[in-house]
């Protein structure tokens, strides 16, 4: 908690034009303050979106390898959020849609269907953790390149979505957080309500039903808070990768393989992590900046595969 | 309850999976307070059975009642509270202590608003200790042997407190000393604690050892029930099992034995080897 407010102020203070955390304070607080225009247009957004991505990210990741009983399932490796984004694509360059308000829809319905697909062609309960990722892979290849072509068929929407397309909380004005946030709010409620029954379900199909537990309404609560979750964070921000995937096993280090502990951690960690990357993108590509989609992917790669040699990587 | 009363059984039961029917009108009773034994070769219908017993397998048609009432009207939580079942595989999150993973078979009996409770713990203790696994409490489960993991399991199974106790072949891939503490476990939970249990066992020996009332099936049909003495006989075991063996008194026990019948016996003796 102390390191999400940590982040949160840095967030807040760091850019192409930093301010001393005095200033920050006032211009969050005093409306007459030069900060104010500054703290309140263009960084609290883009701090706050920060915080309700990451959450669904982290959450939406940690739920999907409990379900799947699979260490490698995220929302970026299993094509959710490519899925978001050629939906997303698809509605800016055929159909005009290029306000947030609009193409949410087309994020979701876009999570939604790549969710139900990835899960019938990795074979839903028998699916090993391979033949998942597999599925994922080829799907996430085949929509990226989809949305690589339309856009370079449609230089307009190129140029509207380009930074979107590699992850960014740059362009996060109020509109585009009030927009997601009721979304991304179910998404974690059902998410958090399914952690105890995913404890059950975690000891095999049989041992759940005989401890009075539903396998296939849980699947479907699951399913639904997933596509809520990384239908909404992309349709805000674009497919981010390693979020998901990372911060789930980082914390499960921390409080064992106990849902009840790990999505309430997972939801304020994993915005530290996105975060934390965001700031680090702004300080390293001054006086631009980085996207955060490429941040998380070139520091998520690494830490993955530290994690893998070190067997860190338990099932869920 | 009077001796004949039975809590769980199914009436005129077809059972498939898909389209492949694995039993067809079949009717079975498990007596009340009994440690219930299934036998049968293989692909007999004996776990089938089991799983519709324990309605993880839903009867194409006919009904298995518990208390009297279609399972499958019962709800799911209410069920969970009444019978428990220990699946033949089962899956332990990586990591999880053993303490952890008993403390999830309160499930049925917690809620969003009964949360974690002093009843919860001591429940929790009293099936590690009544299952020898106590002293593992913190340990996870996967650096557990084979049989400390299935006694882990068990203690899970107990945690749930239900009178009726399902066991879809609890002793396989144990070796044989394993096998004796697990089926000593189940007696012991059938005579101290009170509990019904019904188990698939493979090895007929400890099923007639063990058991109180037997149920023989073959082909997706009860060829015969009932207790050890009068269903372990030659004939059976030849009908059912297609074995013809000797049927002796355990020395230890004085329940019936089957001594498989030697080949040499019958047929010419083995060539030497070359």
């Amino acid at each position: 908690m102390a390191l999400l407010g940590v982040v949160l102020l840095l967030s807040i203070a760091v850019g192409a034009k930093s301010m001393p955390l005095g200033d920050v304070w006032s211009g969050l607080l005093h409306r007459d303050a030069t900060e104010y225009a500054v703290v309140h247009r263009m960084r609290l957004p883009r701090t706050l979106l920060g915080l309700i991505a990451g959450a669904a990210l982290g959450v939406a990741g940690a739920v999907m390898q409990a379900l799947t009983r699979n260490p490698l399932a995220d929302p970026g490796l299993l094509g959710i959020n490519a899925g978001a984004s050629a939906a997303v694509a698809t509605a800016a360059a055929f159909l005009g849609v290029t306000a947030i308000g609009g193409y949410v829809w087309f994020a979701l319905l876009g999570a939604a269907v790549v969710t139900a697909l990835v899960y019938a062609v990795g074979g839903g309960r028998g699916a090993t953790p391979a033949r998942l990722a597999l599925a994922g892979a080829a799907l996430n290849a085949t929509l990226y390149s989809y949305v690589s072509a339309v856009m370079l068929l449609d230089t307009a929407s190129l140029e509207r979505l380009r930074f979107w397309t590699v992850g960014s909380l740059a362009s996060a004005d109020s509109a585009t957080v009030t927009r997601v946030l009721p979304f991304i709010l179910v998404g974690l409620l059902v998410a958090l309500g399914a952690a105890r029954p995913l404890n059950a379900l975690a000891l095999g199909d049989d041992a759940a039903r005989a401890l009075g537990a539903r396998p296939a309404l849980i699947r479907a609560a699951v399913i639904v808070a997933v596509t809520l979750l990384c239908g909404a964070a992309t349709a805000a921000c674009g497919p981010i990768v390693f979020v998901g995937l990372l911060v789930p096993h980082l914390v499960r280090a921390l409080t064992g393989p106990d849902l009840r502990w790990l999505l309430p951690y997972c939801a304020v960690l994993a915005p530290v992590l996105l975060l934390g990357a965001d700031v680090l993108g702004r300080v390293l590509g001054r006086p631009g900046e980085l996207q955060v989609g490429m941040v998380t992917a070139v520091l998520g790669g690494p830490l993955f595969l530290w994690l893998v040699t070190r067997g860190r990587v338990a099932h869920p | 309850m009077h001796p004949g009363s039975s809590r769980l059984g199914g009436t005129a039961l077809t059972l498939a999976y898909d389209r492949r029917v694995i039993a067809e009108d079949l009717t079975v009773a498990v007596p009340d307070r009994s440690f219930t034994v299934i036998i049968g070769p293989n692909a007999c219908g004996k776990s089938t059975l089991l799983r519709a017993l324990s309605r993880m397998l839903r009867p194409s048609t006919g009904a298995v009642l518990l208390d009297g009432r279609d399972i499958h009207e019962v709800p799911a939580r209410k069920v969970a509270r009444t019978l428990g079942l220990l699946p033949q595989t089962s899956v332990a999150p990586d990591g999880i202590s053993v303490a952890e993973l008993v403390a999830r078979g309160r499930y049925p009996h917690q809620g969003l608003l009964r949360q974690w409770s002093r009843e919860d713990e001591r429940v929790v203790e009293e099936s590690m200790a009544a299952t020898g696994v106590a002293d593992l409490a913190d340990r996870p489960v996967d650096e557990l042997s084979g049989g400390q993991r299935q006694r882990v399991w068990i203690a899970m199974a107990l945690a749930q407190q239900t009178p009726l106790l399902l066991l879809d072949e609890p002793t396989t891939y144990l070796d044989i000393a394993h096998q004796i503490e697990i089926l000593d476990l189940c007696a012991r939970l059938h005579e101290e604690q009170g509990r019904t249990l019904v188990a698939v066992l493979h090895d007929l020996n400890h099923a007639a050892r063990y058991a109180t009332h037997l149920i023989a099936m073959r082909d997706g049909r009860v060829v015969a029930s009932g207790e050890p003495a009068s269903v372990v006989t030659a004939d059976l075991v030849a009908d059912v099992f297609g074995l013809p063996c000797r049927v002796i008194d355990d020395p230890e026990t004085g329940t019936p034995l089957v001594i498989p019948a030697a080949r040499r016996r019958s047929a010419a003796p083995a060539p030497e080897p070359a």
